[in-house]
């Protein structure tokens, strides 16, 4: 395993992390460094404990060894709540709640007694391509387009660390692209650190600055994704 | 005591035999229910066979403690409530300590009805009154918080990803299920919401029935059903608020992460 010398600030570091449930190994002993806008893949083969992985970031589930930094700081000592809007999650189904496509961007700042402003509700649409849609019902919404709504939504919460569960599995090629563009898109010009899971190569390299390698929870190669992933 | 066993060995006899038509009745829907390949011939002797013996039971310990105080009325209700909250855990296999959530919830339903009972003189402490009364609404309370429980269970199931969407935009997590919160609820009360409804109009209840038997006013027989239905609706959701709320608390982790994966018991649980 190749280590390297940051160049930006830590922004998130893992040490000895680890998660074990009923005796199976979830997550093992996984040492990882996140700089300041860098955007790093994990990749890794069906059930290897990639999600796993990604749900210890922002404490969906809780790591049973080691810790976690957010800015140097154990995340431990945050509230939840706190933690998971400076490190939010898009997951692989976007799950939108009933009502309209502007209340569910709405939803994070509401949970904080903070109202979105129309005007920024209408920009973050207009970012994610669905301008106009603030008033369709988001049951009604094709899959690309609720992924969208569902990146727009954890945008709201204005995170410094942007976790993607595998974004685009659940979409058709064609919406999948446009999805991946979209992401790729903001996370540049929003310099945004962003940690991806993904089972697509190929989006790696399209995406990650660095790509980490997960098999059976553990951690078998991190480094510049063009070298991680010069074999495939 | 002597005297009143000695008189109702006429009344037992006869209720023998009619109880003997009444499970005749019932053993032959269950061989009708055969020919439509429905077996229930197993459960419906065993169910009809406790019912019988726990109510004669029930009968035998009235008889024996009608003239007893009002604390052993209190400790035959307590042990109603802890047999109900046996009974409504089995609902809950995924909850820390379901027999424990279960009893707070029926002890509350129920404890603060009587009392409302007993302090507005609607029922007296002898225990011929409170036991029969008290068990209606214990067994009410059982109800709402059995159901309240298992909806609250099958909503959380059904709705994981929403619930964890929630959670992963920092909402609180009595946010992300407060939907789920108010159907348990709701579904707990509207089984006596349409007994209310109906009462009167589509059936009188056994203690109306009772009380019209005995020579009571069917006016005031009247009232007093619509009492006691009453305070099973009001014991009913205390119940399944107490149910859903204490469930809602242990859903949860104190770092805010859903350990309650409904039909998954135990795979969440750290090691």
């Amino acid at each position: 395993m190749k280590s390297e010398q940051p160049t930006q600030p830590i922004a998130l570091e893992t040490a000895h992390l680890s998660r074990a449930v009923v005796g199976k190994v979830l997550t093992d002993d996984i040492n990882v460094q996140v700089q300041v806008g860098e955007v790093v893949a994990v990749v890794g083969p069906s059930g290897s404990g990639k999600s796993s992985f990604l749900r210890l970031l922002n404490r969906l589930d809780e790591p049973t060894g080691g810790s976690v930094r957010l800015n140097g700081e154990d995340y431990r000592r945050l509230a939840p709540q706190e933690l998971r809007r400076r490190v939010s999650m898009v997951m692989q189904t976007a799950y939108l709640f009933p009502g309209t496509v502007a209340e569910n961007v709405a939803y994070g700042p509401r949970q904080r007694g903070q109202r979105l402003l129309a005007e920024q509700t209408d920009a973050l649409l207009h970012r994610v391509g669905l301008s106009g849609y603030q008033e369709r019902n988001a049951n009604n919404l094709s899959g690309g387009e609720a992924q969208r709504v569902s990146i727009a939504r954890t945008l709201a919460n204005a995170p410094e660390i942007l976790l993607l569960d595998e974004p685009t599995s659940a979409l058709d090629e064609d919406s999948a692209r446009g999805v991946e563009d979209l992401v790729l898109d903001i996370i540049r010009e929003r310099r945004m650190t962003c940690v991806i899971v993904t089972h697509n190569n190929a989006q790696a390299r399209r995406i990650a600055h660095r790509t980490m390698i997960i098999q059976d929870g553990k951690l078998v190669a991190i480094g510049p994704t063009d070298e991680v992933l010069r074999d495939d | 005591m002597i005297e009143l066993l000695a008189s109702s060995d006429r009344n037992v006899a006869v209720g023998m035999a009619q109880a003997a038509a009444a499970i005749a009745l019932c053993l032959g829907v269950v061989v009708l229910c055969r020919r439509f390949a429905v077996h229930v011939e197993r459960e419906t002797a065993v169910s009809l066979a406790r019912g019988l013996v726990q109510m004669v039971a029930v009968g035998v310990i009235l008889a024996l403690l009608l003239h007893g105080s009002l604390l052993i009325g209190a400790l035959i209700l307590l042990a109603m409530t802890f047999a109900a909250a046996v009974t409504a855990s089995r609902r809950a296999p995924e909850i820390k300590n379901p027999l424990i959530l279960s009893f707070y919830a029926i002890a509350a339903g129920s404890s603060v009805v009587i009392a409302v009972l007993l302090a507005t003189r609607t029922v007296t402490t002898e225990i011929v009154v409170l036991v029969p009364v008290g068990s209606m609404i214990i067994a009410n309370a059982m109800n709402a918080c059995a159901q309240a429980m298992e909806r609250f269970r099958a909503d959380i199931a059904a709705h994981v990803g929403l619930i964890e969407t929630g959670l992963a935009l920092g909402a609180d997590p009595a946010a992300t299920v407060a939907p789920y919160v108010q159907s348990a609820v709701y579904a707990s009360l509207l089984p006596r919401l349409d007994m209310l409804k109906s009462l009167g109009f589509v059936w009188i209840p056994g203690v109306m029935a009772g009380m019209l038997v005995s020579g009571a006013s069917p006016v005031y027989a009247g009232i007093f059903q619509f009492i006691v239905v009453a305070m099973i609706l009001a014991a009913s959701g205390i119940a399944g608020l107490v149910a859903t709320v204490i469930m809602r608390a242990r859903a949860f982790s104190s770092a805010a992460q859903l350990t309650l994966r409904a039909g998954e018991p135990d795979k969440r649980r750290l090691v």
